[in-house]
């Protein structure tokens, strides 16, 4: 979706600002809203593609506003109560006033050294890679209302296929629950002018990981 | 937020959805266990060995493997190699895509609209604001994290540092540099 979480190139956000010895979280809760999530991916009950929509999702008044781990919580929130797992007035309660549902699998603490390393998303390929590295690509004006992660400064332009980097689970797919829809994986290398035209640092380029639906021969 | 999501997590506990005692498990792996200690020790013995750094950069993923850093690490990790004439800076323009497994958990900067909507376009401008200034002469590429592989940048290792041990050069490995918006310290500046 085109909404205010795609914010390559856009201007008016001013200067970075690093935290001199910055703690992992900032307060208790964040901690606990990290791993709660986390916790609740484990059951199987989305994918994380879905919780990616879940966060693109939010207001954007609310998404600017809100600090990452708020934006993690409202996403939770939302994604319990949409799922049927919990009802908003339990939330509001702070406690469960009807049984819970099954899920496929709960993590105990002795998996959890397991979960801090991501599973693969490399899936069996459903098709020959239409491109190889050198092959100039264009990567497709599209403009999908749900999630994509073909970034609105990469759409339409054309760049260069440096790297195949297997197939992949194709996340816009997987985000609306339709299954894996493995896609062969590009990294697709952009010179600076062709994406910002002739305000772009001379010797810059950019590369974004583009999934094989997004691109076209070019 | 305290008490909102400590709501949540009583609701999903009396659920049955979540085991307090994993979430606890959890906090506390983040806490303690994952952070760019670890990517420093993958720059530090990429830097002494050559042998290494030759596997690093055809396949992190499996080069770092045999190093126990963690019991598995993410089928898609890249690392990139700055030299001098190209300087590597890693973003995710779309959320936070980053390599917990070497290098923990995202500073909250690395999150911010102001890195997310520069980096891609301004990168320089970007390292200014980390008071790193780059020869004009050296070229910078922005790898946009927009699917599942994840990103390290090998930095170069700096001047004045032969026989160091990886002990050593570990020390001068900075969370920064490994994303690129930073330089390793100098020799003279490790703690």
């Amino acid at each position: 979706m085109d909404g205010i979480h795609d914010m390559g190139g856009m201007h008016g956000f001013g200067k970075v600002e690093a935290e001199a010895n910055e703690p992992v979280f900032h307060a208790p809760w964040e901690g606990h809203c990290l791993a709660l999530n986390r916790a609740m991916g484990y059951t199987g009950i989305w994918t994380i593609d879905q919780t990616r929509a879940g966060i693109e999702e939010l207001p954007p008044d609310v998404y600017l506003s809100s600090s990452y781990y708020k934006k993690w919580a409202l996403r939770l929130e939302n994604l319990v109560v949409a799922r049927g797992l919990a009802d908003a007035d339990e939330i509001a309660a702070g406690h469960a006033l009807r049984p819970g549902k099954t899920l496929k699998r709960k993590l105990a603490p002795a998996d959890v050294p397991n979960t801090l390393t991501r599973g693969s998303f490399a899936r069996p390929a459903q098709a020959p890679a239409r491109f190889k590295p050198g092959d100039r690509v264009r990567t497709k004006n599209i403009h999908p209302a749900t999630h994509t992660r073909l970034p609105r400064y990469a759409r339409g332009r054309t760049g260069v296929v440096e790297a195949l980097r297997g197939c992949h689970v194709f996340p816009d797919i997987a985000a609306l629950g339709q299954g894996d829809d493995p896609q062969w994986l590009y990294t697709v290398l952009f010179d600076g002018r062709e994406l910002w035209g002739d305000s772009a640092e001379p010797s810059l380029k950019v590369s974004i990981e583009a999934f094989e639906p997004y691109l076209e021969p070019a | 937020m305290q008490l909102r999501v400590r709501a949540l997590e009583t609701v999903l506990a009396e659920k049955g959805y979540i085991d307090p005692a994993a979430i606890d498990a959890l906090i506390e792996a983040y806490e303690t266990k994952v952070g760019p200690h670890i990517g420093a020790r993958v720059v530090a013995k990429a830097w002494s060995d050559p042998v290494f750094k030759r596997a690093l950069l055809e396949n992190a993923t499996e080069a770092v493997l045999p190093l126990g850093l963690l019991n598995r690490v993410g089928d898609h990790l890249i690392a990139v190699e700055n030299t001098p004439k190209l300087h590597n800076m890693i973003v995710c323009t779309l959320c936070s895509c980053y390599p917990w497994e070497v290098l923990g958990l995202p500073p909250v900067w690395y999150k911010s609209a102001p890195y997310r909507s520069r980096a891609v376009n301004d990168p320089r401008g970007v390292l200014d604001d980390f008071d790193v200034r780059l020869p004009a002469d050296t070229a910078i590429r922005v790898w946009d994290s927009t699917a599942e592989t994840r990103f390290i940048v090998l930095p170069m290792r700096p001047s004045g540092t032969d026989g160091w041990s990886e002990d050593q050069l570990a020390a001068l490995v900075t969370r920064d540099c490994m994303i690129g918006t930073g330089l390793p310290k100098q020799p003279g500046e490790a703690a």
